[in-house]
């Protein structure tokens, strides 16, 4: 039942990162790709009518992961309590660029937040890497589960690191440059002329670096914390998930060379739910490592609701996803297809 | 009292209260543009569209600053009451997750639908979406209400070894009797908050002199709806949320009252200042044994007087207690008596002219703000000691090991932050309505 719980938390936590992925993906390189400002209402309305819906994901997971494992949620909040307030003040930041930039005609005030939507879109894809980091590596948990976690302390990797380190810092710098790629495959599949081929030569250009830190970063995971080939050591059909990452890596610089521009966006989506389940698989059954002594470590089964909940819990749970996967197919299709701003469009 | 509780509870009540301004107004305001454009449908008549369209603007508005100032509530359960959540989550964690899973996902999708899809969809399909939006809106407060009537009035729960409560009943827990009453008295309260909003732009057209035609209508809906959700505040829901309350949890119905000694035949004071010092109200004016007749409908029944119980299990703040109760009930009687004068004047044909009348119909929109504001204060202070009543203090609750100045830190970001949107977010209404009705949509998106 725990294990169900665990797979269906991260099932919500990636499909938040693939769907919201794109619309912060798209914050951060629109002012570079967007240059006038018929191609910024293109991006915005790429983006109006779904980043709600999407961020949407990050509650109803945030929801359903203090339903089943209210301990983690405890713990891990409240642990890493600034680093979370500034990425809601980020998120606030980021809806107020986006809704009030279309609001407002003043070509000063749509430079302001333009910016403001562009630097709060990068700093949090910086956060949510940096977060993934804290959970590979571990926080200093005490025996009573709880910890606090400091901005920074010395960089190091070690029993009391900090929110930030080498280590987290790279863990946001791959988020940073994988969803810009995905936001850019977004941007290709919604736009046509200048605006297109930007975006589209964005993701060119990338993309030897998303190889690079990829293999990077797989490095250092296991550098920093070797025991995450376990789980891979003892049940090898895991090793098909690295192998998903290295096959939606390539197919996302064949599509995208070939202008198949869903495929490339589909790839991408592909390429980051494949390293998110490679990470959760490498973790299971542990939820939050402790830097301190493991036997600390939060894992599904020390941090879980009680087990009638559990179980009431999935009926409603399907109800739900069923409902909300119907919504979200008929949302996608009533807004298919290229944003054109004049005529046919919406 | 502990400095860290006092600013972990000035940061819940801070965000929570300037939250809550914005679901009022669009639980309320769902309905409304459901009706609207019902109307517009049945009469085939473009003005109520074009109402509809209007109020879904505002709407709009009022959903973004709504969903924004409603993640930090989610996230504070585990960064601010850490305790709290892991004591209690085992519970509340089904009505919050039930809250994500089927109200945010519908409303969300279907604003999307309802704000930039009216050229796609068909008339029909485009009411449904407003339908849609109307109920992921009121399945949310359902939701939110479900959990805090279990706080208030714990059911359906069995202790777990290590200390923590866990879900036995999730029907006693969805059943809750508390959270149905608390559920009317809310949603009703949001719809006068909606039908006054709605008749306060309504008459400030008539005023003007400009947009007449939909200044009718929206006065004429707001008053309907207000007269009859003022009403229905009243009675049945504020009267039997009073009356559970005497049973569920007495102590804090006789601190709202200032009831310092139990007695038969109770008074009501209808204005008055407690003396917490001295037990006694200073300089009242009451109602001889109508407490007693209202709580139990017998005009000697024995109300208990917060004399009964021990005093460490008061509310901490009786007078402000006291005040905000009586603020939301004194508001109440005032929002039935402008909209029964108003309707009699609808009704006689006379309010589109009687600029007296529409002057207090105008003036009187920030004042549901405050009484549903009051009634919540009442609420969540009347419930002290207890963060969950009766099982867990509040001062056990929140997260020992953030400490008060990082609760400081971020309760002052959460201040300049929410200065920021306030302002925003009036310059955006008041462009709306200085734009008017009938023009169309600014190029949004």
């Amino acid at each position: 039942m725990e294990t169900l719980w665990f797979i269906v938390v991260a099932v919500m936590l990636t499909a938040y990162v693939v769907l919201d992925g794109f619309d912060l993906g798209a914050g951060v390189i629109y002012l570079f790709v967007a240059r006038n400002t018929t191609e910024r209402r293109t991006v915005l309305r790429a983006i109006g009518p779904v980043w709600d819906g999407n961020e949407v994901w990050l509650l109803a997971a945030g929801g359903t992961l203090y339903f089943a494992f209210p301990q983690l949620y405890a713990s891990s909040f409240s642990g890493f309590y600034l680093p979370l307030m500034m990425v809601l003040w980020l998120l606030m930041l980021r809806a107020i660029g986006i809704e009030f930039r279309a609001q407002v005609e003043n070509p000063v005030w749509q430079g302001f937040f333009d910016v403001v939507f562009c630097v709060a879109s990068a700093l949090l894809a910086i956060f949510f890497g940096a977060a993934l980091g804290n959970v590979i590596r571990g926080v200093p948990l005490g025996a009573d589960g709880y910890f606090f976690e400091p901005l920074w302390t010395n960089w190091r990797v070690g029993p009391h690191p900090g929110i930030l380190d080498w280590y987290t810092v790279m863990a946001g710098v791959v988020a940073l440059v994988t969803l810009t790629t995905h936001g850019a495959l977004y941007i290709v599949t919604k736009s046509e002329g200048d605006l297109n081929l930007r975006a589209r030569k964005v993701a060119m250009w990338l993309w030897p670096v998303q190889l690079l830190l990829t293999l990077v970063s797989l490095l250092a995971t296991y550098f920093v914390k070797p025991e995450v080939m376990n789980n891979y050591r003892q049940h090898p059909i895991g090793l098909l998930v690295p192998m998903l990452v290295a096959a939606s890596l390539f197919a996302m610089i064949r599509a995208t060379s070939r202008n198949q521009e869903k495929a490339a966006f589909l790839a991408s989506g592909l390429y980051i739910a494949s390293m998110l389940v490679g990470a959760a698989f490498a973790l299971y059954p542990v939820v939050l490592p402790a830097s301190t002594d493991p036997t600390y470590s939060l894992t599904i089964y020390n941090s879980a609701a009680g087990h009638h909940g559990l179980v009431v819990g999935i009926t409603w749970w399907c109800l739900g996803a069923v409902l909300a996967v119907g919504y979200f197919v008929f949302v996608f299709r009533m807004f298919r297809g290229k944003v054109r701003l004049e005529g046919g469009g919406y | 009292m502990d400095s860290a509780l006092l600013v972990h509870r000035l940061h819940f009540a801070f965000t929570v209260t300037f939250h809550y301004l914005f679901p009022q107004l669009t639980m309320g305001l769902a309905p409304l543009i459901v009706v609207l454009k019902t109307l517009g449908l049945r009469r085939n008549d473009e003005r109520y569209h074009q109402a509809a369209r209007f109020w879904a603007r505002i709407f709009g508005i009022n959903f973004v600053l709504g969903v924004v100032t409603g993640i930090p509530m989610e996230f504070q359960f585990g960064t601010n009451w850490s305790h709290f959540s892991r004591f209690a989550g085992g519970v509340i964690g089904q009505t919050l997750g039930m809250e994500g899973m089927f109200a945010f996902f519908l409303e969300s999708a279907f604003l999307g639908l309802f704000l930039y899809g009216e050229k796609r969809l068909s008339p029909r399909a485009h009411w449904w979406s407003a339908v849609a939006v109307f109920l992921g809106s009121w399945l949310s407060g359902f939701f939110i209400v479900a959990t805090d009537a279990w706080m208030q009035n714990p059911v359906g729960y069995e202790r777990a070894a290590d200390g923590s409560v866990q879900l036995s009943s999730f029907w006693q827990l969805v059943l809750n009797p508390w959270a149905w009453w608390q559920y009317a008295h809310n949603m009703s309260g949001a719809v006068i908050t909606g039908a006054f909003v709605m008749a306060s732009i309504g008459a400030f057209y008539i005023l003007w002199a400009k947009h007449e035609e939909h200044g009718r209508i929206f006065v004429r809906v707001g008053v309907i709806a207000g007269c009859i959700f003022s009403i229905i505040q009243l009675f049945p829901t504020g009267d039997g949320q009073g009356r559970m309350l005497a049973q569920v949890q007495p102590v804090t119905l006789a601190a709202m009252e200032a009831l310092f000694t139990g007695q038969p035949g109770a008074p009501l004071v209808i204005i008055g200042q407690p003396n917490v010092d001295t037990r006694t109200i200073d300089n009242p004016i009451f109602v001889p044994k109508a407490l007693s007749f209202l709580t139990y409908r017998r005009w000697s029944a024995h109300v208990q007087g917060l004399d009964e119980f021990p005093q460490n299990l008061w509310p901490q703040n009786i007078p402000l207690l006291y005040y905000s109760y009586h603020i939301m009930v004194g508001l109440g009687t005032i929002f039935i008596a402008i909209m029964v004068v108003s309707i009699f004047l609808l009704w006689r044909g006379k309010l589109f002219n009687a600029r007296w009348m529409l002057w207090i119909l105008l003036l009187s929109l920030p004042f549901p703000y405050i009484a549903n504001t009051a009634g919540w204060i009442t609420a969540e202070l009347g419930r002290q000691p207890w963060l969950v009543y009766g099982l867990m203090l509040t001062a056990d609750g929140y997260s020992k090991l953030v400490s008060a100045g990082n609760g400081m830190f971020t309760l002052l970001g959460f201040m300049g932050m929410y200065t920021v949107l306030g302002i925003l977010f009036l310059f955006l209404v008041q462009r709306e309505i200085e734009r008017g009705p009938a023009a169309e949509p600014a190029a949004s998106h």
